[in-house]
């Protein structure tokens, strides 16, 4: 009875304290920020980890311009004044400033991924790096994936399924007061919804050589 | 504001740049111009942004770098996970408030390159975030299942334990689009 008693004030002190930000309370990094929202570079998410199919590789991927429906897949495209990047903090202080990035720009329905490498610049403002980079043909919607292979580095973008699972709606519900607990079974609110994926698999001795701290951005072409 | 400010910035120094340039260009010989990029987006733990950021400065949190947010934002995650959570002590972790939201406020993703790489798989902490992690539920224990985990039962899992589609074994590894 006692926590019932407590959940249900939680329950209030959630209504009175974030209804606000109810309406931005969306998912992962799915439209997040109102200057993102409905761009081409909005990222929905990031992962890193080791690569399931060798296991002296890292894959990264970044996702951007989610919940998809099947219908407007097809049509979806990466922006070709977005250059997307894996900032990578492989500094013993672990400072959080890039030591290394990987960039990948779209371009004639091409990826072109550069580095991983030192960048010319760190912070807000990016330049390409220089280097010659892995490329692939953007994969169309329902086609095989287009792989490309340079230096041990691979490649894939394209749509694909977004792997990303949250039962969003019962967690507004929550933090909108209309609900005290999440439901079981729990609602995928991103079951049968696409991303644009860019897939990167690197041997992790580009990388370091113990832990790294990364992060990934988009940036627009000025 | 920083954000037009540095369009402004920009622009001044494009028009310089092509003033310079159109002043040497005497024989039409192509100079090469160097493109910049101008950051929009930025993430890395999933959710931080969408959760802990208020909805004024969604778009300042992911103009700052990781090295500056932590003092631009610690204090305010703090004020928001007391919000969130106001009976918070500890987390699953032993992180107290400050401590907790001083970590999510500098938004990177720690990766382990030697330690299997996983959000939370029972023993590796935050080496790094799987395909099929269930990070929702993580973040969710460790902000509302108090130092046991055992607080806020209704609150600490969505029961959404996996992906729709099952990943692959092989690059590029996320399922097929729908």
């Amino acid at each position: 009875m006692r926590l019932k008693l407590n959940l249900k004030s939680l329950g209030l002190a959630l209504v009175v304290f974030v209804a606000c930000a109810a309406s931005y309370l969306i998912a992962a990094d799915h439209i997040d920020a109102p200057a993102v929202t409905g761009t081409g570079s909005d990222i929905t998410d990031v992962y890193a980890f080791q690569s399931p199919a060798n296991s002296s590789n890292m894959v990264f991927v970044v996702n951007v311009q989610g919940l998809l429906a099947p219908s407007a897949t097809a049509a979806a495209s990466f922006d070709e004044e977005v250059m997307i990047e894996v900032n990578i903090d492989n500094s013993s202080t672990k400072d959080n400033m890039e030591d290394l990035v990987i960039q990948a720009t779209f371009d004639n329905g091409k990826v072109k991924v550069f580095g991983p490498e030192a960048p010319a610049q760190k912070g807000l403002m990016s330049t390409l790096l220089k280097s010659t980079p892995a490329e692939a043909t953007v994969t169309s919607y329902g086609a095989n994936p287009v792989i490309g292979e340079s230096n041990g580095i691979k490649v894939f973008a394209g749509p694909r399924d977004d792997p990303f699972f949250f039962d969003l709606n019962q967690f507004k519900a929550i933090i909108g007061g209309t609900a005290t607990s999440f439901n079981n079974p729990g609602a995928d609110a991103f079951a049968g919804t696409n991303v644009l994926a860019l897939v990167i698999e690197v041997p992790k001795s580009m990388l370091g050589s113990d832990a790294i701290n990364i992060w990934a951005t988009s940036n627009r072409k000025m | 504001m920083m954000k037009t400010n540095l369009k402004y910035l920009s622009a001044i120094v494009l028009f310089g740049t092509a003033l310079v340039f159109s002043a040497c260009d005497d024989d039409d010989n192509d100079m090469p111009v160097t493109t910049m990029y101008e950051q929009e987006d930025q993430m890395a733990r999933p959710a931080i942004n969408t959760v802990f950021v208020s909805t004024g400065e969604k778009d300042m949190f992911n103009t700052t770098t990781p090295a500056q947010q932590g003092a631009a934002f610690a204090t305010k995650f703090k004020d928001k996970l007391l919000a969130l959570n106001p009976g918070y002590t500890t987390n699953l972790l032993g992180l107290d408030a400050t401590t907790f939201t001083g970590v999510l406020a500098t938004d990177v993703l720690s990766v382990s390159l030697t330690a299997p790489t996983t959000f939370y798989d029972g023993t590796n902490v935050l080496t790094g975030r799987k395909l099929d992690d269930d990070v929702i539920t993580v973040e969710l224990i460790l902000l509302f299942g108090g130092p046991d985990a055992m607080a806020n039962p209704g609150l600490t899992d969505d029961h959404v334990d996996a992906n729709d589609k099952t990943f692959l074994n092989s690059f590029p590894y996320l399922a097929t689009p729908h």
